[in-house]
């Protein structure tokens, strides 16, 4: 059966996007976000997964306020990187793995979530910064991914605790699919952020350690944190740390934090980036 | 019913269905600027393209003014109305420089604790 061989939490931040379109990583002020993705970037290479399952969110692409759906999961052959207002991105479509993305879809409704099922899906930054920063496309990706969309842009959001499930869910999909595959998660949004108000440039670099600290050893007590909660302490968009107790659900119950950087503030968030594997 | 555990957060408008009811065609609107050729039409007569869309003359008032803070409490969703500023070629510093009604300077010195050169 494929095996899952860890989760990596990290900030998808718009600002970095021309930084990696233009070759510009060690240029600048965020350089040190992107040398501290190294050792992720090393354990990627060392260890090789053929599948990515990314807990994203879309920022105004490929869903509207017209229907947004809670839970989505992409089921296509590839994902373009589109262009959410800034223009497209220079990148070729990131492949996509349909069996994978069908047998999780099958799963989960056994378990009872209900996904939206996309057999067409546009990747903005949420989930192109991220894959972007652990892969290049030369010209091949090395990456097959299964997009997994979460409404974090529309109150009411899915529950922390709900999140966390959808994550165990994914893991017990992934090890009932047939074959020797590996497949990583990655989790991405955050850290604490506030992008909306006057209280705009919000960042809380004590609850993001917290936070990190419990996502790897209990992220039960994360559970029992309502959106309200994560707001105040984390800001309004802060809230997308609910796409990392995704990533953590399908972890294990007992994880070694192989990594963790954090630097603050890349733009105006906070970012953090964690990695886990199963211990 | 509407009263939620978040309603006391200072300075903070979550988008929630007391402001959908409010913002609709507002974010519609900033939505439509993923297609290139509209935010062509849309800078070549911003009037107009917001009549197309019906937004009230409160809502045009405030886009035609980039006044961010009053677009999100008109409604505006932060991750729709991000779209008008990249029209107009603010960074999220700008945008978030301007809701907290802050010098840009001053916002990255004050407020991220920046050197103010920073970009």
């Amino acid at each position: 059966m494929a095996q899952m061989i860890g989760g990596v939490g990290v900030s998808h931040i718009p600002a970095l996007v021309p930084y990696q379109d233009q070759g510009r990583e060690e240029e600048g002020e965020y350089a040190p976000f992107f040398e501290g993705a190294q050792p992720v970037r090393d354990w990627v290479r060392e260890n090789r997964p053929d599948t990515a399952i990314v807990i994203y969110n879309d920022h105004g692409l490929s869903f509207f306020l017209d229907a947004m759906p809670t839970f989505a999961l992409g089921a296509a052959p590839g994902y373009v990187c589109g262009d959410e207002g800034w223009g497209a991105r220079p990148l070729p479509p990131v492949p996509g793995h349909q069996d994978l993305s069908w047998h999780i879809i099958d799963t989960l409704i056994e378990d009872e979530f209900d996904p939206t099922i996309c057999q067409e899906l546009e990747l903005d930054h949420g989930a192109s910064m991220p894959v972007r920063l652990l892969w290049k496309p030369e010209p091949d990706w090395n990456i097959k991914i299964v997009p997994v969309a979460v409404n974090v842009i529309q109150h009411p959001i899915p529950k922390a605790k709900r999140c966390h499930d959808l994550g165990k869910a994914i893991r017990r999909a992934v090890d009932s699919f047939p074959g020797d595959e590996k497949v990583m998660m990655l989790g991405t949004g955050g850290l604490s952020h506030q992008l909306s108000g006057e209280r705009a440039g919000f960042n809380n670099p004590e609850f993001d350690q917290s936070f990190m600290d419990r996502l790897a050893n209990d992220p039960e007590a994360l559970t029992r944190l309502t959106s309200g909660d994560i707001m105040r302490e984390a800001g309004a968009e802060g809230v997308e740390v609910v796409m990392w107790l995704t990533m953590r659900g399908a972890l294990d119950e007992n994880v070694n934090e192989l990594y963790r950087n954090y630097y603050s503030p890349v733009s105006v968030t906070a970012s953090g980036l964690q990695l886990l594997v199963n211990a | 019913m509407f009263e939620k555990d978040y309603d006391d957060i200072p300075g903070t408008y979550v988008y929630d269905g007391r402001m959908a009811m409010k913002g609709y065609v507002l974010n519609k609107m900033f939505m439509s600027f993923i297609d290139p050729a509209n935010r062509e039409r849309f800078e070549a007569d911003e009037r107009a393209y917001m009549k197309e869309y019906r937004l009230s003359d409160e809502q045009c008032q405030a886009v035609m003014d980039r006044d961010l803070l009053r677009i999100l409490q008109l409604g505006g969703n932060v991750y729709y109305v991000w779209k008008i500023a990249a029209i107009a070629k603010w960074n999220m510093r700008m945008v978030c420089a301007n809701q907290a009604g802050m010098e840009y300077e001053d916002f990255l010195e004050n407020r991220l604790g920046l050197e103010p050169a920073g970009d």
